[in-house]
């Protein structure tokens, strides 16, 4: 059931490799001459197509540049010349430090309100929260982050509005740096948590099995935290996983605004200079990040509800 | 309902008048948002003062005057102008993007519903297309077909039509189990009549509600490509075209960066109210 499901995510994660390397054949002119500028000579042109492997037919292409991503070589930047990899790196890594921080700060807090607004539904908190995920959910990441800058930038002038400083030599500096896009970035992602969360505990305490609880005089606290919880592990865990792959989309807004230089600013930067190498890598790394965690959200799905496992 | 196990009769009453008025207060508001918006999209620009592109004021943005209603943007043109131009770029080419993912997502949803072989290869498709962050993917087609506006509603409809096809395929399944369906089977209905005339009807209350959402997420995401410089161009703009050129003016809480942003949260989330009030506010968060 699990290899099923992984099987699938490895099928699927094979189509999009086709669908990116689509993407470079449909794009007009060829990399050679866009290399080259407009006065190259035909044999340059062709030499340096014979060099970059672009005379040979597309399906060869497309398998030596799938080998190349298997293998770990992913090509070269056309605009800076510079492996993928060497670029990649860095960005790579501060990608994953803005995620991690997010998901430290928003994943407890999220589960805390989540659960908190289902247990006392119906309350002036439960309104209000619920108030609070819509408005939060339907607007762009960009208006939030304008909105934060305005207030903690702008107007109380507690902190930068652009965090490009690498300058990690004391703590103060760490915080300065990483509260707003944090902030901006958990926002977004704990208003999709919370709804699924409120609503996967809601589920678990109308069923009829907590009313027998309760009606057998279970104090509340045990009630929710001892019956209807476990149950909602599974969708609460799904939840989760589903929200943090909303992260992947929101990342990409946040460190423009802030001027955080991650993958997906790299990935803006390639998508205006046309860098095609960068840019499928960049897609395939977000698409499998994605992948991964929609699928990891099925597994656990599937390991805390026996009754899927035998669908 | 019943959190409160000593809860009444009348306490239940209550909670049913409140959830009753406050269904009735946030259809009023969210619809009336709508309909608002989509009247500026059709005669705003017919009644703007200022050709969108023309510099009236030497100051940048200056504040709101009698002369300005909105003041002025980062070159001093007419910010209200702007305004309604864009909002006919952001509510046209939305509405565009909707209609499109949708007729293509219930089409292939309802052909997926009606036959085994069928369903097989369109939910592979689909699932491979949603597995691409939509932002993500936004930016991939753009940035190898460069940005206009087909390219752009139609990666819109790309990225949302998966939505629409699970939707529909999941209503159209079942339905298409019921008897009066197996009927009309049994009567030798020809395919085309079975999923038109037979289950089409069936679905078109949740898929108006289904309709109403997407079109929520492409509104989002058109204004998000736009704010990153890749959704409608200059000299055209759209809303989230207006908030990226006039961010400079942010320091100082300029109308010209301000209106736009609120502008989109109040297009979005009245459209949301509206869903949540006719579909009974049961629907779990999600924004794809």
């Amino acid at each position: 059931m699990i290899a099923k499901r992984v099987g699938g995510a490895l099928l699927t994660l094979f189509l999009l490799s086709l669908v990116v390397f689509a993407m470079s054949l449909l794009m007009g002119g060829d990399a050679a001459e866009a290399m080259l500028g407009q006065n190259a000579t035909p044999e340059a042109l062709a030499g340096l197509r014979a060099a970059m492997h672009l005379d040979q037919p597309s399906w060869q292409r497309y398998l030596a540049w799938l080998g190349g991503l298997l293998r770990g070589d992913l090509g070269v930047s056309l605009i800076t010349k510079l492996p993928v990899s060497t670029l990649l790196a860095p960005r790579l890594l501060a990608s994953l430090q803005l995620a991690g921080l997010t998901a430290a700060v928003s994943v407890p807090l999220a589960l805390f309100l989540g659960i908190l607004a289902a247990v006392r539904r119906g309350s002036l908190l439960d309104r209000a929260i619920s108030m609070a995920t819509i408005g939060v959910v339907s607007v762009p990441e960009f208006v939030i982050a304008t909105l934060m800058v305005l207030i903690f930038a702008v107007r109380l002038h507690w902190l930068p509005a652009l965090s490009s400083s690498r300058d990690f030599s004391s703590l103060h500096d760490v915080v300065r740096v990483f509260t707003m896009p944090v902030l901006c970035l958990a926002c977004v992602v704990m208003a999709q948590m919370i709804r699924m969360t409120r609503a996967a505990v809601c589920d678990a305490l109308d069923s009829s099995y907590v009313e027998a609880a309760r009606l057998k005089g279970v104090p509340p606290r045990r009630l929710v935290l001892g019956h209807a919880l476990p149950n909602a592990i599974g969708p609460i865990v799904n939840a989760v996983a589903l929200s943090l792959s909303v992260l992947l989309g929101g990342v990409i807004v946040i460190e423009v605004i802030f001027n955080y230089p991650g993958v997906a600013r790299l990935m803006v930067d390639a998508v205006s200079t046309r860098d095609l190498p960068l840019i499928q890598t960049v897609a395939m790394i977000f698409s499998a990040a994605y992948l991964m965690l929609v699928t990891s959200a099925d597994i656990v799905a599937i390991l805390c509800n026996p009754r899927l496992r035998h669908r | 309902m019943n959190t409160v196990p000593k809860s009444g009769v009348a306490h239940e009453a209550q909670a049913l008048k409140i959830r009753r008025r406050r269904f009735n207060v946030s259809l009023l508001l969210g619809g009336t948002t709508i309909i608002f918006w989509l009247i500026v999209a059709l005669v705003g620009p017919m009644v703007a003062p200022h050709a969108p592109g023309q510099v009236v004021d030497l100051d940048v943005f200056s504040p709101a005057s009698s002369a300005l209603p909105l003041g002025s943007d980062y070159l001093g043109r007419d910010v209200l102008s702007r305004m309604l131009i864009a909002s006919r770029f952001t509510v046209s080419i939305a509405l565009l993007a909707t209609l499109l993912a949708a007729t293509v997502g219930v089409f292939c949803g309802l052909l997926a519903a009606s036959s085994g072989w069928i369903d097989a290869i369109f939910s592979k498709l689909f699932d491979t297309l949603s597995a691409v962050p939509s932002l993500m993917f936004g930016l991939v087609v753009i940035g190898s077909l460069g940005a206009s506006i087909p390219v752009l509603i139609g990666t819109l409809a790309t990225v949302y039509s998966p939505g629409a096809f699970r939707t529909s395929r999941a209503l159209a399944r079942n339905i298409a189990v019921l008897d009066f369906v197996t009927v009309a089977r049994a009567r030798g209905e020809t395919l085309s009549y079975i999923v038109l005339r037979e289950i089409l009807p069936n679905l078109v209350g949740p898929l108006a509600a289904d309709f109403g959402l997407r079109f929520v997420f492409v509104t989002l995401l058109l204004s998000g490509l736009s704010f990153l410089g890749l959704g409608v161009q200059p000299p055209n703009a759209d809303l989230g075209a207006l908030v990226r050129e006039n961010i400079a003016g942010l320091g100082f809480g300029a109308a010209a960066v301000l209106v736009p942003t609120f502008a989109i949260a109040s297009l979005t989330i009245g459209m949301n109210m509206v869903i949540d009030a006719v579909s009974g506010g049961r629907r779990a968060g999600g924004r794809r």
